[in-house]
């Protein structure tokens, strides 16, 4: 018999992150590098041991390898429990009829039984797309408190911002009354983070519903809320005030980046009292040679830096050659770029390799006076994660590049 | 390397490392801005596939103990085997020699079952695996084994002396044995403690100095048997520094900008592990001049640092210049202060203006949370 926990988490990693382009091609969203050093499924996994929920379901179904790997037994977010801890939970094949997650609301469904082990009072919902940090136990908290079925935290937004978001519009005293998904015009600002906390019984019910209902979506917010809504349930919304950062898109990922080279970062890493855990890369403290110029960048550990590098965050275990210039860049792990190459403005992933005297993207400015943006890169160059660019090699701003250029 | 026991000495020389030993053991001094001394002997025998390691302490094993952990940084948090510490018995104040301390283990060395015992001190930064040597200890028939460094040995002022110095004839075998003697500049073979021996003729050897009231190893082990044990030298042909004075804790930290040294320690197969504290990468501002330097993560730069190692959560403010100097964890070092071959020991703050300067030979050290 385990123990009983009052919550657990349940982390939808399942997403395939289209919109992030060639970064995804071979890892799930969640496990985007982020920040030097993290990636970015770090943020709810370390929220969650932060706030005390030491049990924690991973749903993963998109390119897992890499993910299963870095999650491996949870031991980084002190997350290797005896009783509880974290688990990777893929679909699987049950009699003849296994099957993908068909929607979020599928995925929690398709693991009931591993939620029925802890017989939670609460299951807190997750996403892995999201920078935050926050102390899901006071949601909890506020949850009991109102006697709730459901609460979804909000953020407030501005009025244009509401349309891209799914909105709730409440009561005087934050009772939801109404949802709606991208209004064109907005009742409210109060925009979903992607943050449920349900109460486990409520919820089981509603996911069974679902289930049993062929025309359905399977999904939260398009049919879990909007059915718990119509039969009267108590759903409260939870005003979030911290800092909190979609990075779904390239420039949201860029931008998200560099808002930590900002005198008082809104996301302090450095922050002890709620620490951001990652698996530890195991590198030597970086090297600045003598031929350095380093200004205004995050550089992380085993890193080698011999050429200038401005507004940028240097992943681990990069290296910057010798005359080599890095600005308003993203240098994913382990990335090498040799003597005398320019990187301006762009995003380059992980294990790749930039040759000597090698020219990627342009200045930020001269990219957006002079460049038809890319659907998906804006004015950014972005390299796909293993390729190899030749030495003097081109790469325009805006193009977005997923094979060898030699 | 299944076959094979590991045993680290973490108490040598500590007294010559002045105010760095005051709270520590040498073998948890921080080095190389984010490891301590032991983590290389541990991350060795590691790397070399042996699971059970016993670590001989002495006094002051409280900054080793929270260092070592449960030894999952190492791989040695093990069902079977795994990371084991060894204090000393109650009324132990100290030990004679190396036998005397190896007594204080006998009970663990005679409850385990591998053949092969490697007794490590954990005094030198180098970074190899001992499975070629341990070859060569089986096909050699050799009853002990000694792993030496051939050059010239660099002495420092308050240091341990010239150490154990061997001499081996055209088969490797061992012909003399001389401790601590007077050398000049000449080559030598200076053994890097760092030993093959059987487990069942350590055992019986710690017996017979039990009984005799021996303790040393050089003297009472291998100068005695030299003629009737098969002592053997073997070549470690890599970089390596002996830690026993704070003019050598200095030089070998220096060694670590020259990238040559560096690749040697660390940019290899076999890693150097240690204990993780979970930093933000560092961060470098606009006012940030940062020219040949080691910097761990967790650091803020905004200030000038030149031919100096920055350990973890360093904060360099603006206007304030570090130079050819070594700053550990959680240092804050304000505006306007200059520091000039200077160690300082974790949590010291130098306050604004404040000017210190040490000399290359004989870097100033300012005690553990100490503010200027």
């Amino acid at each position: 018999m385990r123990t009983k926990k009052r919550a657990v988490a349940m982390l939808l990693a399942g997403g395939q992150g289209s919109r992030l382009g060639v970064l995804t091609k071979k890892v799930a969203k969640p496990a985007i590098p982020f920040g030097g050093k993290y990636r970015i499924i770090d943020f709810p996994l370390s929220n969650c041991i932060n706030s005390g929920i030491d049990t924690v379901g991973v749903l993963t179904q998109y390119m897992p390898l890499d993910l299963n790997g870095y999650i491996g037994n949870g031991q980084p977010w002190d997350l290797d429990r005896n009783d509880g801890g974290v688990s990777v939970l893929p679909p699987y094949v049950r009699g003849k009829d296994g099957e993908w997650y068909k929607g979020t609301a599928n995925a929690i469904y398709q693991n009931i039984r591993f939620i029925e082990r802890y017989d939670p009072e609460y299951v807190v919902v997750l996403s892995g797309d999201h920078i935050y940090k926050m102390d899901y136990s006071k949601m909890i908290d506020y949850t009991e408190e109102k006697n709730a079925a459901c609460t979804i935290a909000v953020l407030n937004v501005t009025l244009e911002e509401a349309t891209r978001f799914g909105i709730m519009n409440t009561e005087e005293d934050d009772r939801i009354y109404e949802f709606e998904e991208k209004p064109a015009h907005p009742k409210s600002t109060k925009a979903s983070m992607g943050v449920y906390v349900f109460e486990w019984k409520k919820m089981k019910k509603y996911l069974e519903e679902d289930e049993a209902d062929p025309n359905s979506e399977n999904d939260f917010g398009k049919n879990i809320i909007p059915n718990m809504l119509a039969a009267g349930e108590r759903m409260y919304a939870y005003e979030f005030d911290g800092y909190w950062k979609d990075v779904g898109t390239l420039q949201s990922l860029w931008d998200a980046n560099m808002e930590l080279l900002l005198p008082d970062s809104p996301i302090n890493l450095g922050d002890n009292t709620w620490k951001i855990y990652a698996r530890n890369p195991n590198e030597m403290p970086h090297y600045t040679s003598g031929h350095a110029k380093v200004k205004n960048a995050m550089v992380s550990e085993g890193c080698r830096i011999h050429g200038t590098v401005e507004n940028s965050i240097i992943f681990h275990g990069a290296y910057v050659g010798r005359g080599t210039v890095v600005k308003d860049s993203l240098i994913l792990p382990n990335t090498v770029i040799e003597d005398g190459a320019v990187v301006e403005y762009s995003i380059i992933g992980q294990n790749t390799h930039i040759g000597k005297n090698a020219k990627i993207g342009a200045p930020k400015e001269v990219a957006e006076a002079t460049v038809t943006p890319g659907k998906m890169t804006g004015y950014m160059a972005v390299l796909a994660d293993d390729i190899t660019i030749g030495d003097g090699q081109v790469v325009a701003p805006a193009e977005m590049l997923d094979e060898d250029r030699l | 390397m299944k076959d094979t026991l590991g045993l680290i000495f973490a108490y040598q020389n500590d007294e010559l490392m002045k105010s760095l030993t005051q709270k520590r053991a040498l073998s948890s001094i921080p080095f190389g801005g984010r490891y301590r001394v032991v983590d290389f002997a541990l991350s060795n025998l590691v790397n070399s596939g042996v699971t059970k390691v016993g670590i001989i302490t002495r006094n002051n094993y409280q900054s080793l103990m929270d260092h070592l952990g449960s030894g999952k940084e190492w791989d040695l948090s093990r069902k079977n085997g795994g990371m084991y510490i060894l204090p000393p018995f109650a009324q132990n104040s100290g030990y004679r020699g190396k036998m005397e301390a190896l007594r204080n283990a006998e009970n663990f060395i005679r409850k385990s079952t591998e053949e092969y015992v490697i007794l490590s001190s954990a005094d030198v930064i180098f970074n190899m695996t001992f499975d070629d040597a341990l070859r060569f200890h089986k096909e050699k028939g050799a009853d002990i084994t000694l792993i030496y460094k051939k050059g010239v040995v660099k002495q420092f002022d308050g240091g341990a002396g010239s150490g154990c110095i061997i001499e081996t004839n055209g088969d490797e075998r061992v012909t003399d044995i001389a401790v601590n003697p007077v050398i000049g500049g000449e080559v030598v073979k200076r053994g890097l403690e760092q030993i093959i021996i059987g487990r069942s003729l350590l055992e019986s050897l710690i017996n017979e100095c039990t009984s005799h009231n021996m303790y040393s190893l050089h003297r009472d082990v291998l100068q005695r048997h030299l003629n009737d044990l098969k002592i053997y030298g073997y070549e470690y042909d890599g970089y390596c520094a002996k830690i026993d004075s704070i003019a050598s804790y200095y030089a070998a930290n220096m060694d670590l900008l020259d990238g040559d040294i560096r690749s040697a320690l660390f940019y290899q197969d076999d890693q150097i592990f240690t204990k993780i504290r979970d930093e933000a990468p560092t961060l470098y501002t606009n006012s940030a001049e940062v020219t040949n330097s080691l910097i761990a993560d967790g650091c803020v730069i905004e200030g000038t640092v030149e031919n100096s190692i920055l350990f973890r959560g360093v904060h360099v403010r603006k206007g304030a210049v570090i130079r050819n100097s070594i700053i550990m964890q959680d240092c804050e070092i304000q505006e306007k202060s200059e520091l000039q071959y200077a160690i300082t020991d974790k949590d010291v703050v130098i306050r604004e203006n404040r000017k210190l300067f040490g000399y290359n030979l004989y870097p100033m050290v300012l005690a553990k949370g100490s503010v200027v």
